[in-house]
């Protein structure tokens, strides 16, 4: 059988779902012996790559970025993973959509002008800085999703047993534990 | 300053009003359709005129309720002509010299309706018979036409259970909707135990363009009255309470005129017609939500706490206001008890099909040429109704669809059109009698749209106690504008039949319960025009654009 | 008192005649999901996830104001009954702003439970991201709109319990919130006695005592159970 090929991906969200993945601690060995992990923040890859086995989506959809990455990831991958409350509920990233249809205008004044303490400005840059979109989304408003992993973070545990289900070619999911958002 | 009175006293009355009718009499529509038109220059108009030309002897400038045609009104009605009445159509101030010259048999050049068209003559007027006949402000006129007599006869004659049973026996149904049985309801309230007991008139009608309950209460606010009187004696309640929404403040001062007149002549009030029975009303003005037409709902609010609705049981009939038994009808189903009971339930039973009897008041409005408010025998066609009486769709157009119940019903199709109007034929199609409102729709109207503003008006009326209507509502509109913007798929479609399933199933009243009819009826009728709405569902790769 | 005979989920149960069936059922061992029931005041009928079937009638009943009758048969699991309740809980999850992993209650919230009890990994309906405030002028007591499902508890045990009156329902529909004396700011409130039932017993995170940090609400729902029990019984039953 082929090395099976992983991704992760971080949108809008602390890093806490990947602090979680990291500690599986030695089933992370035991995983880079059966598979690859082809795309990740945690190594240095900048496309996307096609035929990606999973994907664990970190974060909710916040910037244009973000947006066109996940449609990417959705045309590339065979299960995709919405990883963690962000991807799942939007959670704190998505706490800006309560102000409204201006919420992108009032959280930019909000950080970088109202609270700067020198230099106030708004960050721009053509191309560069990508634009915030005008509400946050979970990943499955989007794109179709095929495991929701909730949690903030998902336990270590939950992450192994999914990832040990696909290991061992069973379909994608997770039994055990009730989900649990938070 | 109470009165006592005698069944004689009715006749003396009714016989020195009669005394004092003149030849002539112009019949002015004074109800909120014609009033919002001026109808009270129109009436100041056709006074002076009248004085000006010194006929007051001869004629007699009457205040009246709703002649029902609307959509011709402002309308002033001429009697007394050796002919036929005259009724004077789109009427204005102005027109005052004109109506007079009308009625000294010159030519007047006014604009007239035709009394022989199928708009008139296809109705049946029970409920309604003294609507645009009678001043509404006068109790004298009431009683010369009848008024009264049946609670003389009921008070004097009858025993409170052979009441119940004459009721029983004509097969009224209440009117406010569902359609339960009136005699069995006055029958439970009567036999539950209770120290007092209560009978509460519902008159916080509500429904996008039903106006049946309102015309009723302004033209005819005694007939009502008498209703409740009636059914007071019959279930053993002293205390009456009308619920009437604070946007009806010409019924809301009419009844309260008619309310002190009755008092006056001792028509209300202790020892009625010198019986022990006493029976008081008193008006209770709804803030303007539409769930305090539900009943639980409306006697919290009468209560004087928030208008939410309680699970049944225990019915209002066990326990109601204050714990007590009540007795709660609507309007209508108030203003057919004096007809009943002066008739008989056998010349009830006699009009209407077998499981619907009597007549019913209809709001004839929307994309039809003939708008206003009709009374029809139960069993008449949709088709009669919209076509015959209605003239068919304006401008030539085709009549697409006809919506029945309001947000708690659903759009009949054209097809369906000869389906006789009763509770269960109506039911089946899976819209309901509801109150009367019937809007009409031709072939230009979005049948998506529709289902968007009925879902519109519940999200907005619900009361916010239970989950799946306060929340459910919400997220079917939002379904709903998704289709109409042209971003939804088909499992979009799906999650808003499931939530229609779970809102119907699920919610604690009937707003919730049938907030779900205008969307499952469009989408069994006109489903095509949901699909065309939609995208392809995503599959690996999806369109939304995410903003 | 008339004790009644019921199957509820095949089980036979005996009850007085005025036990409710979700106490038939509880006394039985069988539990029903409920949001808006609080032992100790009167029931609402309000969140409708207690709905249960009942043989020979076609609608769903609420178990918490349904008494038990002679031979009722009660089903309180099914496959629709489920599917009711996971679709209650998750109009709730997107009507305001649940945000579980920054609330004060995380860990122990009825809401969050229920909806992993029900295997709620995903809410599909659109998250609504209303804007509602927090009431915090009160000394002790915090009031968070965002995290309230409007189950009416608060206002319950702060009119039958405590009997000052303080909080209610205002507006409608979803736009219904909770408010004190007539929608003034808590802290200004001068009906309330600062009693903190209301805090005791909510559900979610929409209460909390001022200073409590995320997942610090712990509530000790005992302590209204015993105040119910010694005015109405008499009974000063302290509970481990």
């Amino acid at each position: 059988m082929d090395r099976l090929r992983i991704a992760t991906a971080w949108f809008g969200g602390c890093a806490g779902c990947h602090m979680s993945f990291l500690d599986l601690d030695e089933f992370l060995i035991e995983l880079a012996g059966k598979a690859d992990l082809v795309f990740s923040p945690v190594i240095d890859v900048k496309e996307y790559p096609e035929n990606v086995d999973v994907c664990l989506v970190e974060g909710a959809i916040c910037n244009h970025d973000n947006l066109e990455l996940l449609h990417r990831i959705r045309k590339r991958t065979k299960v995709l993973v919405s990883f963690g409350d962000c991807a799942v509920t939007g959670n704190v990233p998505a706490i800006r959509n309560q102000l409204g249809p201006r919420n992108v205008e009032n959280v930019l004044q909000c950080a970088y002008i109202d609270n700067a303490q020198d230099n106030p400005r708004l960050p721009r840059s053509e191309g560069i800085v990508p634009e915030l979109l005008e509400r946050v989304r979970p990943v499955h408003e989007i794109v179709p999703v095929e495991v929701f992993l909730p949690g903030c973070p998902p336990s270590a545990g939950k992450i192994k047993e999914l990832l040990e289900r696909v290991l061992a070619g069973l379909p994608p999911r997770v039994d055990g534990d009730e989900p649990r958002f938070g | 300053m109470e009165g006592t009175m005698q069944g004689d006293d009715l006749a003396a009355i009714a016989e020195k009003h009669q005394g004092s009718r003149r030849k002539y009499c112009l019949r002015t529509c004074m109800s909120a359709g014609c009033m919002s038109s001026r109808a009270d220059a129109i009436k100041k108009g056709l006074d002076a005129e009248v004085k000006a030309q010194g006929l007051e002897g001869e004629v007699e400038v009457r205040r009246v309720g709703c002649m029902g045609f609307c959509g011709l009104g402002p309308l002033v009605g001429l009697d007394g002509m050796k002919e036929r009445e005259i009724l004077f159509e789109h009427v204005t101030p102005e027109d005052a010299p004109a109506i007079i010259r009308a009625v000294q048999a010159k030519d007047h050049g006014l604009q007239v309706a035709d009394p022989d068209h199928p708009f008139f003559s296809k109705q049946m007027r029970v409920v309604r018979a003294n609507g645009g006949i009678i001043d509404p402000e006068r109790i004298e006129d009431y009683v010369a036409a009848n008024g009264y007599r049946a609670l003389y006869h009921v008070l004097t004659d009858i025993r409170p259970a052979e009441v119940v049973e004459e009721i029983t026996r004509s097969g009224l149904r209440g009117r406010g909707g569902a359609g339960f049985p009136t005699g069995l309801k006055w029958g439970t309230v009567a036999k539950s135990p209770g120290a007092r007991k209560f009978v509460v008139c519902n008159g916080d009608e509500g429904d996008p363009g039903a106006y049946m309950d309102r015309s009723i209460l302004e033209s005819d606010p005694h007939l009502v009255l008498e209703g409740m009187a009636i059914a007071a004696y019959a279930v053993g309640a002293d205390q009456g309470f009308l619920y009437v929404r604070a946007e009806y403040p010409l019924a809301i001062s009419r009844l309260q005129t008619a309310i002190r007149q009755a008092k006056q002549l001792g028509l209300l009030g202790g020892g009625i017609f010198e019986t022990p029975f006493t029976f008081n009303v008193d008006i209770r003005i709804g803030a303007g939500a539409f769930v305090c037409g539900e009943e639980t709902a409306l006697m919290a609010s009468v209560e004087g706490r928030r208008g939410t609705p309680r699970p049944r049981p225990p019915f209002p009939a066990e326990r109601g206001l204050w714990g007590c038994p009540t007795l709660i009808n609507n309007v209508e189903t108030f203003a057919n008890i004096v007809p009943i009971i002066n008739r008989g339930a056998a010349w009830y039973a006699g009009i209407g099909t077998e499981r619907s009897k009597g007549t019913k008041v209809f709001a004839l409005t929307g994309k039809v040429q003939n708008n206003g408010l009709i009374e029809v025998p139960m069993g008449i066609t949709l088709r009669q109704i919209v076509e015959e009486m209605g003239g068919g769709a304006i401008g030539g157009a085709k009549v697409k669809a006809v919506q029945t119940g309001g947000p708690s019903g659903g759009c009949i199709p054209a097809e369906y059109l000869d389906t006789s109007v009763d509770y269960e034929s109506l039911t089946k199609l899976g819209s309901i009698m509801g109150s009367g409102g019937m809007v009409v729709m031709d072939d230009s109207t979005n049948m998506v749209e529709i289902a968007r503003f009925y879902m519109d008006f519940c999200r907005d009326e619900s009361c916010g106690k239970c989950i799946p209507c306060r929340a459910g509502t919400v997220q079917m509109f939002e379904l709903l504008e998704k289709i109409l913007s042209r971003k939804a798929t088909a499992r979009d479609i799906a999650m808003l039949e499931e939530l229609c399933d779970l809102v119907k199933h699920t919610s604690l009243c009937g707003l919730g319960q049938t907030a779900p009819n205008p969307v499952l009826s469009t989408l069994r009728f006109f489903r095509n025009e949901y699909t065309e709405l939609l995208q392809p569902e995503p599959a690996g790769e999806c369109a939304a654009s995410g903003q | 008192m008339a004790a009644k005979t019921l199957k509820i989920d095949g089980r036979q149960v005996s009850a007085a005649e005025d036990t409710t069936v979700l106490d038939a059922a509880a006394e039985a061992g069988i539990r029903i999901p409920t949001l808006c029931h609080l032992e100790g005041v009167y029931d609402a009928g309000a969140c409708r996830l207690c709905l249960v079937e009942v043989a020979g009638t076609a609608k769903l009943l609420p178990a918490c104001t349904t008494l038990v009758a002679e031979g009722m048969e009660v089903v309180t699991q099914s496959d629709r009954l489920r599917r009711y309740r996971r679709m209650t809980l998750e109009l709730l999850l997107a009507e305001r702003n649940h945000v579980c992993a920054v609330c004060v209650a995380n860990g122990h919230c009825e809401l969050q439970s229920l909806a992993s009890e029900h295997g709620i990994d995903h809410v599909r309906y659109d998250y609504r991201f209303p804007r509602w405030g927090v009431d915090a002028t009160h000394p002790r007591f915090g009031l968070d709109h965002n995290r309230c499902i409007l189950c009416t508890r608060c206002v319950r045990v702060c009119w039958h319990i405590e009997g000052a009156g303080t909080k209610n329902v205002a507006g409608r529909g979803a736009k219904s919130f909770i408010i004190d004396d007539l929608n003034q700011p808590w802290g200004d409130s001068e009906s309330c006695t600062s009693c903190g039932k209301c805090v005791l017993a909510c559900p979610t995170g929409a209460l909390f005592d001022r200073g409590s940090t995320v997942g610090e609400m712990e509530r000790d729902r005992t302590k209204l159970e015993f105040i119910v029990n010694a005015r109405e019984k008499k009974q000063w039953i302290v509970s481990e």
